[in-house]
C-alpha cells in the first residue's frame, strides 16, 4: 500500500512568523532552505495579509508556487521550552537551488524529532552508561567522568596510541565547523591520537591525494560554471541521484544551454537518461566502461588529446612544473608527479588499447575526446568541466585514477576558468577546521585492521557506524562485538560497586583484549550496540552550524529549535570530555598533562567557532553570515566591505596552483600508469564469482538514511535494501521482484530485496550502500591502495534467494526509474 | 502516446489558470456549497462529485478530470486489472491528481507503463500502486481521489488522501 499521510490541510505560515536561514545538511549541494516557526495556539489566514507571503491561499496556487508547502516539511517543535509550528521549505532565493526542494531535504521538518507528532522518538535524548545489563540514562557529568577515567587510565598507563577515535570530518550533518574543530582540538590538539579514521572509512586520510599532491585543491570551481560550459564530463559520478539539485538547477541550464555531456559509468544512471531528455540523445555520451578500468580510459583521453594537440600549451608552460620528475613515486606516492611530458611518457595509452580493456568502442573514446578537448571551429579553446565521485574515490587505483582525471583538465587549461574546474562532486558538505593532523603519517593506520588485530584499548566514536561504513564489515563486527562484550561482562559483573572498582574491572578487561567503547550520536546506532557510555548529540538547526557545500559556499545555517532532550552540540561535547580529562588527570596526579586540556571553556558553538575557524578567518562571524543569508559567501574569505563579506568564485585563477604547498605555484602531472586490479584479492575474488555486486545510491535517503530508517514514506518504498538485478539473470535464479536474496562471498554475506533493473548488464547487481538493513561492506574484502583508501566498488559474490516477497515487497512498484516522457 | 501531447497543453493552460474549461470537460462538476465549511475541521469535509459513468471509460486510455474543484486537475483510469485503491466490478478504476506534489508541474500519462511522468524533474508515479512515487523528487506519493461507484454505473470522487500541490486545504476555503 502506498504511504499516504492522510493530511489533507496545514496550518498557514502567519505574516509575523519568525524566519531563519536553514542550509540542507544532509548532501554536499547545501541547498538553500528558510524555517518559519510560529506560536502553536495561532496560524495566519488565506487573505494576503494574513500569511508571510501575500498571497490569496483561497485559490489554487500555480506551477513553482513559493507559497506552497508539503506536509513533510511541516511539524512541531520545542523553541525555547515550548511547542511551537514550524515549516522549512525551499528557499526560492538561493543561488544554490532557487527554490527547489529535494526527496530528502524537504523532509527535514517531518525528520525532526518532536514529541507532538511523535517523529523522530529514535533520537537519544540522555547520556547512556552500560549498567546492570543495559543501558541506564544518566546526567552528563557522571557519564563524562567514567569516559574520562577510563580514557585517562589508558593514556597514562599505555599511550594516546591505545586511544581509538573515529570521527566525522566533514560539514552539513554532524561535523561543521565548530565540531570539528571541537573534536580536532580535543584529539589532535590536548593530545596527538594518530589511530583515528573517518566516518566512512577505515584510516584518516584524504579521499583525493593525488588532486591535492599535483596542487589543485578538489572543490575548486562555481556552479555557475556548469552553465557556462561546452561540455561537461563526469566520472565515477551519478548526480541526477546524489546531486539532485546541483543537476537540476546548474548542469541541466548547462545542457539547455547548449553544452554536451560526456558520462562515465558502467551502468547506466539517471544521470544518462535524464541529461539525454533535456539535451537529446546526440548530446549525451555514455561510456559504459568495464569496472575498474576508469584509469585506461582516462590515459587513453589524455594521449589522444596531447597527441592531437589540444592541449592549452601556454597554461602549461606558465602554470605548471616543467622539469621532468619533481615527487618519485615511494610509499606515501603511488605514483611519480612531475612535467606533462613525464606524465605523457609514463601514461601513454593507444585509444584501442583502451577500448579492449574497458570494452568501449575505440571510436566512442575519440569521440569524447573530441567533446572535451578539441578545439571549436573558429579555433577558440573547448570549455570543459570535470566532475568525480565515489566511482572514481571508491573504485581501482584512487590515487592514479583520480591523478589521470586532473591531468586531462590541466593539459586544457581548464582548472581555474570559467566553464572549467576538476572537482570531486561530494557526498556531505566540507566544514573542516582542525589542528594539524601531520602526526597522523602517510600512509595512515588502517584503523579497523588495528583494532581486529586486537590492538586499542578505548574507542571513541564520532557519528560513525563502522558496521554499515567499513570494509570487510562481517569481520570487523565480529571482533568489535567480542572485545566490547568483554568490557561488558566486567561492568556487570562489577555491578555495585564504587566507580574505582568498576574502573579498575574495566582496566582489568581492557588488558585481557577488550574494548571500552564509547559512542556520541544522535540516535542508538549499530556499532553503539557495543558502547558502554553514548553520548546524545544534536543535529544542525538544534545548533548554529557553519559549512561550506560543492562550490565552497560557507553559510550559518540557524538554530530554530531546541536540543532534543539533554542532548548537545558535538563541540561541547568535546569540551565536556576535555573539562573531565583535564580533572581527572590533575586527580592521577598529571598535572602538566592536564594543563593541555585548558582552553574549552566554550557555553556555546559560536564559541567553539570564534575559538577555532574565526582564528584563521578573522573576518568571519556569525553576525556577519547571518546577514549574508542562504547565499552565504564563497571561501576562502578574503575581506569584508560595505557590510558584505567578500569571497572566491573560483580557485586558481591567476594560474597559481597551492594546495600541495610547492612555493613556485606550479601544478603538477601525474605519472599514473594503468596496472591492472590495484587492490589485494580483487583479481582473484572477479575471478571466482558470478556477480559484480557494484554499491550505489539513492536519492530518497542518500545522506540521511539514519533518518529514514524511522521514516514511513521512505521504509514503504525500500523496506528493505534494494539489490537492482537484470531481469534475465532473475528468471534465470528463479527469483521473482521483491523476493529476499543473499549476496555471498569469501568475506561474509549480507541480504537486500531483488529489484529488476533492465539496464543493468548482465551478471552485476547495483546494491544500496550503507544500508542500516543490509550491510554492503560485509561481502567487500579488505584491499586497500596504498594510502589506505578502500576500494568498495569492486566486490564479487554469488547471490541466492533465500525468501520469497513479503507482502511488503510484494506492494511496491518495481517500474523502471527512467521518466517515460 | 497522444496524451503526452495532450497534457503539455494542459501545462500551458494551467500556468495561466483555468486548466480545466478546455482539458478537463469531463469534470464539469457542482462545487458544492459545503466546501466552505472546511475551516476548523480537523479533516476537510469533501464534496461528492461525479467524474463519469464506467461506461465512459475504456482501458488504459486516461481521462481528465478535476477534483474537489475545476483547480484540481486529475486524471481517472481504468488499468484493466484489480489495483491498490482501484473501484468498480472489476476493482480496476482509479483517480489521482496529476499536479506533480514537487514542484507542481503537470503530470502526464504514460499508457506503455502505467505511470503518470513530471516534464519538470522527471518524477514517475504508478498508477497500479496507489500512486506511489517510482523515483523522484516529491515527498510524497502522488495523491489518489476516493472513489465510489454507484448503481447506474457513475463513478463519484469523495476524498483525497494527501495534500494536493499548491493548496494548503485539499478544499479550498475563503
Ligand atoms: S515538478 Fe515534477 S519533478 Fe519537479
Amino acid at each position: 500500500m502506498a504511504y499516504k499521510r492522510q493530511i489533507d490541510r496545514l496550518p498557514i505560515i502567519p505574516a509575523d512568523a519568525q524566519e531563519f536561514n536553514v542550509t540542507c545538511h544532509y548532501c554536499i549541494v547545501g541547498c538553500g532552505y528558510k524555517a518559519y516557526t510560529w506560536p502553536i495556539n495561532r496560524q495566519g489566514g488565506t487573505a494576503p495579509d494574513e500569511n508571510k507571503f501575500g498571497e490569496d491561499l483561497s485559490r489554487q496556487q500555480y506551477q513553482d508556487a513559493e507559497a506552497w508547502y508539503a506536509p513533510s516539511m511541516y511539524n512541531i517543535v520545542r523553541q525555547n521550552g515550548r511547542d511551537v509550528h514550524l515549516v522549512v521549505k525551499p528557499d526560492v532565493n538561493c543561488v544554490v537551488n532557487s527554490g527547489l526542494g529535494s526527496v530528502r531535504g524537504a523532509r527535514m521538518a517531518e525528520n525532526r524529532p518532536s514529541r507532538v507528532t511523535g517523529t523522530q522518538l529514535q533520537r537519544i535524548g540522555d547520556p547512556l552508561v552500560w549498567r546492570n545489563g543495559t543501558w541506564q540514562p544518566t546526567s552528563w557529568d557522571d557519564a563524562l567522568d567514567l569516559v574520562a577515567r577510563v580514557t585517562a587510565r589508558v593514556i597514562t598507563e599505555g599511550s594516546e596510541d591505545d586511544l581509538v577515535v573515529s570521527m566525522f570530518d566533514h560539514g552539513g550533518s554532524a561535523g561543521g565547523y565548530e565540531n570539528t574543530w571541537g573534536t580536532g582540538k580535543l584529539y589532535f590538539g590536548a593530545m596527538k591520537v594518530k589511530n583515528a579514521r573517518i566516518h566512512n572509512r577505515p584510516a584518516y586520510n584524504s579521499e583525493v591525494h593525488s588532486s591535492r599532491d599535483m596542487g589543485v585543491d578538489e572543490l575548486n570551481y562555481a556552479y555557475e560554471d556548469y552553465q557556462l560550459t561546452d561540455t561537461i564530463f563526469i566520472v565515477g559520478a551519478n548526480p541526477m541521484e546524489t546531486q539532485t539539485n546541483l543537476f537540476l538547477n546548474h548542469m541541466v541550464k548547462g545542457l539547455q544551454n547548449g553544452a554536451r555531456m560526456v558520462v562515465v559509468d558502467p551502468r547506466r544512471t539517471l544521470t544518462v537518461a535524464s541529461a539525454e531528455q533535456f539535451a537529446g540523445k546526440e548530446n549525451v555520451l555514455h561510456l559504459a566502461i568495464n569496472e575498474g578500468t576508469d584509469l585506461a580510459l582516462l590515459n587513453a583521453l589524455f594521449t589522444h588529446i596531447a597527441d592531437q594537440g589540444w592541449v592549452d600549451r601556454e597554461f602549461i608552460e606558465k602554470s605548471t612544473f616543467r622539469d621532468g620528475v619533481a615527487v618519485r613515486q615511494d610509499a606515501a606516492h603511488p605514483a611519480s608527479l612531475g612535467s606533462f611530458e613525464h606524465a605523457l611518457e609514463a601514461v601513454r595509452m593507444s585509444v584501442e588499447e583502451a577500448a579492449g580493456i574497458c570494452s568501449v568502442p575505440a571510436a566512442d573514446i575519440v569521440k569524447a575526446a573530441e567533446w572535451i578537448a578539441k578545439p571549436h571551429d573558429d579555433g577558440s579553446r573547448r570549455k570543459c568541466v570535470t566532475a568525480y565521485e565515489k566511482g572514481v574515490i571508491w573504485g581501482n587505483d584512487n590515487y592514479r585514477t583520480v591523478g589521470a582525471l586532473v591531468n586531462i583538465a590541466l593539459a586544457t587549461g581548464n582548472i581555474g576558468r570559467e566553464g572549467g574546474g576538476c572537482c570531486r562532486l561530494g557526498g556531505h558538505q566540507e566544514g573542516y577546521f582542525r589542528p594539524s593532523d601531520a602526526h597522523v603519517g602517510r600512509p595512515a593506520e588502517y584503523v579497523d585492521q588495528f583494532l581486529i588485530r586486537g590492538l586499542g584499548a578505548v574507542h571513541h566514536i564520532w557519528a560513525c557506524d563502522h558496521y554499515k561504513t567499513t570494509l570487510n564489515a562481517s569481520e570487523f563486527k565480529r571482533v568489535h562485538k567480542r572485545r566490547a562484550d568483554m568490557v561488558k561482562d566486567a561492568i556487570d559483573a562489577a555491578a555495585g560497586r564504587s566507580r574505582e572498582e568498576v574502573v579498575d574491572a574495566i582496566m582489568g578487561a581492557i588488558r585481557m583484549g577488550g574494548l571500552f567503547v564509547v559512542d556520541v550520536d544522535i540516535i542508538h546506532s549499530q556499532i553503539g550496540q557495543n558502547a558502554h557510555v553514548i553520548l546524545p548529540a544534536c543535529e544542525a538547526n538544534e545548533m548554529n552550524l557553519t559549512s561550506m557545500n560543492g562550490e565552497r559556499r560557507l553559510r550559518l545555517s540557524e538554530r530554530y529549535m531546541d536540543p532534543w532532550g539533554n542532548s548537545r552540540p558535538d563541540c561541547l561535547i568535546a569540551a565536556g570530555i576535555a573539562r573531565h580529562m583535564e580533572r581527572v588527570l590533575r586527580e592521577m596526579g598529571h598535572g602538566e598533562y592536564a594543563d593541555r586540556f585548558k582552553g574549552f571553556d566554550w557555553q556555546t558553538e559560536e564559541d567553539a567557532f570564534m575559538d577555532g575557524y574565526h582564528q584563521a578567518n578573522p573576518e568571519v562571524t556569525y553576525e556577519r553570515l547571518r546577514a549574508m543569508g542562504n547565499n552565504g559567501v564563497q571561501e576562502p574569505v578574503v575581506g569584508f566591505e560595505n557590510g558584505r563579506l567578500v569571497g572566491t568564485t573560483r580557485l586558481y585563477t591567476d594560474g597559481r596552483f597551492t594546495r600541495h604547498g610547492r612555493e613556485d605555484g606550479k601544478a603538477l602531472f601525474c605519472a599514473g600508469a594503468w596496472r591492472g586490479w590495484q587492490a589485494p584479492g580483487k583479481a582473484r575474488e572477479k575471478a571466482s564469482h558470478r556477480f559484480w555486486i557494484n554499491n550505489v545510491r539513492a536519492n530518497i535517503f542518500w545522506q540521511n538514511q539514519f533518518l529514514d530508517q524511522k521514516n514511513e514514506f521512505v521504509q514503504d518504498r525500500y523496506p528493505h535494501p534494494f539489490v537492482e538485478m537484470h531481469p534475465d539473470d532473475m528468471v534465470e535464479l528463479g527469483i521473482n521482484p521483491g523476493d529476499l536474496v543473499e549476496i555471498v562471498n569469501e568475506n561474509g554475506v549480507t541480504q537486500g530485496m531483488a529489484y529488476p533493473m533492465p539496464t543493468l548488464k548482465r551478471n552485476t547487481v547495483a546494491m544500496v550502500f550503507g544500508s542500516p538493513a543490509g550491510s554492503q561492506g560485509n561481502v567487500v574484502n579488505p584491499g586497500v591502495n596504498e594510502l589506505v583508501l578502500p576500494d568498495y566498488k569492486h566486490t564479487w559474490g554469488n547471490i541466492r534467494k533465500i525468501a520469497d516477497a513479503t507482502p511488503e515487497t510484494r506492494a511496491i512498484s518495481f517500474k523502471s526509474h527512467e521518466v517515460a516522457l | 502516446m497522444k496524451c503526452n501531447r495532450m497534457v503539455d497543453v494542459g501545462r500551458r493552460q494551467f500556468l495561466r489558470g483555468g486548466f480545466v474549461g478546455a482539458a478537463g470537460a469531463a469534470a464539469s462538476a457542482v462545487l458544492p456549497a459545503e466546501a466552505a465549511r472546511a475551516r476548523g475541521l480537523a479533516r476537510v469535509a469533501y464534496p461528492s462529485t461525479r467524474l463519469a459513468n464506467i461506461r465512459d471509460l475504456k482501458v488504459n486510455e486516461p481521462m481528465d478530470i478535476a477534483y474537489p474543484d475545476a483547480d484540481s486537475p486529475g486524471v481517472l483510469l481504468k488499468l484493466g486489472r484489480p489495483v491498490e485503491g482501484g473501484v468498480g466490478p472489476d476493482g480496476d478504476i482509479v483517480a489521482f491528481s496529476v499536479l506533480c506534489p514537487h514542484k507542481g508541474w503537470l503530470l502526464s500519462y504514460s499508457a506503455g507503463d502505467r505511470t503518470l511522468n513530471c516534464p519538470g524533474h522527471h518524477s514517475r508515479f504508478d498508477c497500479e500502486a496507489g500512486g506511489q512515487q517510482i523515483w523522484g523528487h516529491a515527498t510524497q506519493n502522488l495523491p489518489q481521489f476516493l472513489l465510489r461507484v454507484d448503481d447506474k454505473g457513475d463513478i463519484h470522487a469523495e476524498g483525497v488522501d494527501e495534500l494536493i500541490y499548491g493548496r494548503l486545504s485539499n478544499v479550498l476555503e475563503a
